[in-house]
């Protein structure tokens, strides 16, 4: 059983020519997998959290009752691209689980709306947000190393409170960039394999072997998108994020909830007004 | 094209005598198993061994599955036949002949005599597509790959689809599908669900629903009859077929239509097309857009010119478009009535 479909072309190349499906099956079982194991270690063994210090008193009096965290913009563009992505992931995997519809139409329509959204995003964060508040930082880094070490027993001092992004979903970031850059570049070239609005076709634009590791490549980002997509949903809807997965409709989080996870110092929320911004 | 080799790869045979038995095979071998009708498209899968099926389930001793049946007293309610009656037997009926004679004719034409002898019903409905790419063995869409080879400026795509492709350009070789479509025919599959009878039309599926398959049936599923209702019994019917070789060759395209008129004017029709898509295709916006008119050359021309309505030829086939308007024409208005246009 390997992990490629391999064939041979007319001209007696052995060229891949996609993943093998049951990595669909693998994707699925690994994000519930993820989840069943997360929610029972949270649920019967985490420790509660400690972080270095507490919020000083006239830090903590200055922030408004309601932190602002996501402009309309930002959100408009989270939710326009969730659209296109379960729309992208649904219309490429259920075919090929025996669910039978003409999918590649849409397939193609949501992936240019992906691309557009993600281009928007790409730009939109380069110069109206704070384009590294998403990357991890040297505090992160050594946070990280800090909470290794009290999960083994070992003796360190507490970490940070987070700054806008804690460091899991910046990873989380980090990874959808990789798979969802993988799908959109592979995609948009194998878009010319079939007739769409954009390109004339053109099956020739590379030989067999580059077709072949591109098909290999957006399958495999495809069934890492089904896990990642499977986490997110999860981590969005458990109750102790839900002040997050709401500041992504309503655009601000509760002063309690921002005091007690983050670190005014590394996230500055500016109150110089009412309509204060979030960067 | 592949080398055929005169020994086909080793694989376990049954010979069922049931449909009972031939369907529990079937479902236990599953996606290893291999059908048999008549033979004519198996043996060239299994010959070129580009098919190796572990277990090839021989449907000729099923009784059953052949003759023609009438349903009601007398055939009030059509006739059902099974699937492996053979076209011979189904153009030399004489109840086909009387009232379903567009059936007739379109088996009539296939392929030779010898070949008519031997293939069946339900195999020539259900035969796979004669791409040559796809037939030789080539990683194609339509055999699991990611290309088809036929859609490239250099392919040899004079035979292949100018409607609804979708990747794969391939088309249904079928001559006796579009006339059981005109017919408003039903097949009966016996699935693994137990039975289920589908609209004809139904039957067949395009590429953009599954680019592997030009029918429905899933392996552990058995076509085993076709009825034919008696709506359409002694109706006028047409049915055409073009091909390069008159004594012996596949449809470039062929039309079949089953029409009621009152007076001058079309009171029912249906008609269908195969040669142009992956699957034969019902003209139902061209059935909708004649009804009440006047069966004359004038109504014939607006159908065969809304029929190609949407047709994006492929490098060598164009002339499909002018075929196919033409043979929708002639359908309707009849061969006298109207003249040829290219």
């Amino acid at each position: 059983m390997g992990f490629l479909e391999w064939a041979t072309n007319p001209w007696g190349q052995t060229v891949p020519i996609h993943i093998a499906w049951f990595l669909i099956w693998v994707a699925m079982i690994a994000g519930l997998l993820f989840l069943i194991v997360h929610a029972t270690w949270l649920r019967y063994f985490a420790e509660p959290r400690e972080f270095v210090h507490d919020t000083p008193p006239q830090v903590a009096a200055r922030i408004p009752e309601q932190v602002p965290r996501h402009s309309l913009v930002a959100r408009l563009f989270h939710w326009v691209m969730a659209a296109p992505m379960l729309t992208l992931l649904f219309t490429a995997f259920l075919p090929k689980v025996g669910v039978q519809f003409p999918w590649v139409t849409y397939h193609w329509i949501a992936g240019a709306v992906l691309t557009v959204s993600i281009l928007f995003h790409v730009i939109h964060a380069s110069f109206w947000l704070d384009f590294w508040a998403i990357w991890p930082d040297r505090t992160d880094v050594e946070d990280a190393w800090k909470r290794v070490q009290r999960f083994f027993g070992m003796p360190a001092p507490p970490p940070h409170k987070f700054a806008k992004y804690p460091l899991e979903n910046k990873l989380f970031h980090g990874v959808i960039i990789v798979c969802g850059l993988s799908v959109i570049f592979t995609g948009v070239l194998m878009m010319s394999r079939v007739r769409t609005a954009f390109f004339p076709r053109n099956p020739y634009l590379f030989g067999d072997m580059t077709w072949g590791l591109m098909y290999v490549l957006h399958g495999l980002a495809g069934v890492g998108l089904i896990a990642l997509v499977i986490m997110h949903v999860y981590f969005g809807l458990r109750p102790e994020k839900l002040p997050i997965t709401k500041s992504m409709i309503f655009g601000w989080m509760d002063r309690d909830f921002y005091l007690e996870e983050h670190d005014p110092e590394r996230w500055i929320v500016d109150t110089s007004s009412s309509s204060s911004t979030s960067k | 094209m592949a080398v055929i080799r005169d020994v086909m790869p080793a694989f376990e045979l049954y010979q069922p005598s049931s449909v009972a038995d031939a369907q529990k095979l079937l479902q236990h071998h599953g996606s290893d198993a291999w059908v048999l009708a008549g033979g004519l498209d198996s043996f060239d899968w299994l010959k070129d061994r580009i098919r190796k099926p572990k277990a090839v389930v021989d449907l000729s001793g099923v009784e059953e599955l052949r003759g023609v049946r009438t349903l009601g007293s007398n055939g009030s309610d059509g006739i059902e036949i099974g699937a492996m009656t053979t076209l011979t037997e189904v153009v030399n009926h004489p109840l086909i002949k009387l009232k379903y004679d567009l059936l007739a004719q379109s088996a009539e034409v296939v392929a030779s005599p010898q070949i008519r002898n031997q293939g069946t019903i339900g195999g020539n409905v259900s035969q796979d597509t004669r791409c040559w790419y796809y037939r030789a063995g080539w990683p194609c869409y339509r055999a699991g790959g990611n290309i088809c080879y036929a859609d490239t400026p250099e392919g040899r795509n004079r035979e292949h689809a100018i409607l609804h492709a979708d990747r794969c350009v391939a088309v249904n070789p079928s001559d006796s599908a579009p006339a059981l479509i005109a017919l408003d025919a039903k097949f009966v599959v016996r699935t693994t669900k137990g039975e289920r009878v589908v609209a004809a039309e139904d039957y067949f599926i395009g590429p953009d629903i599954d680019i592997t398959r030009l029918h429905i049936l899933q392996p552990g599923d058995l076509l085993t009859a076709i009825r034919i209702p008696s709506e359409w019994a002694g109706a006028q019917f047409y049915f055409e077929k073009v091909r390069d070789r008159n004594v012996w060759d596949f449809p470039l395209m062929n039309v079949a239509s089953a029409m009621v008129t009152s007076g001058d004017r079309i009171e029912r029709i249906r008609i269908a097309v195969n040669g142009a898509a992956a699957r034969p295709l019902r003209l139902k916006a061209v059935e909708d857009a004649v009804l009440g008119k006047p069966r004359n050359a004038a109504t014939g021309e607006m159908a065969g010119k809304l029929a190609v309505q949407g047709a994006v030829p492929l490098q060598f086939n164009a002339y499909k478009i002018p075929l196919m308007r033409n043979l929708v024409k002639r359908s309707i208005g009849g061969v006298e009535e109207v003249t040829w246009a290219s």
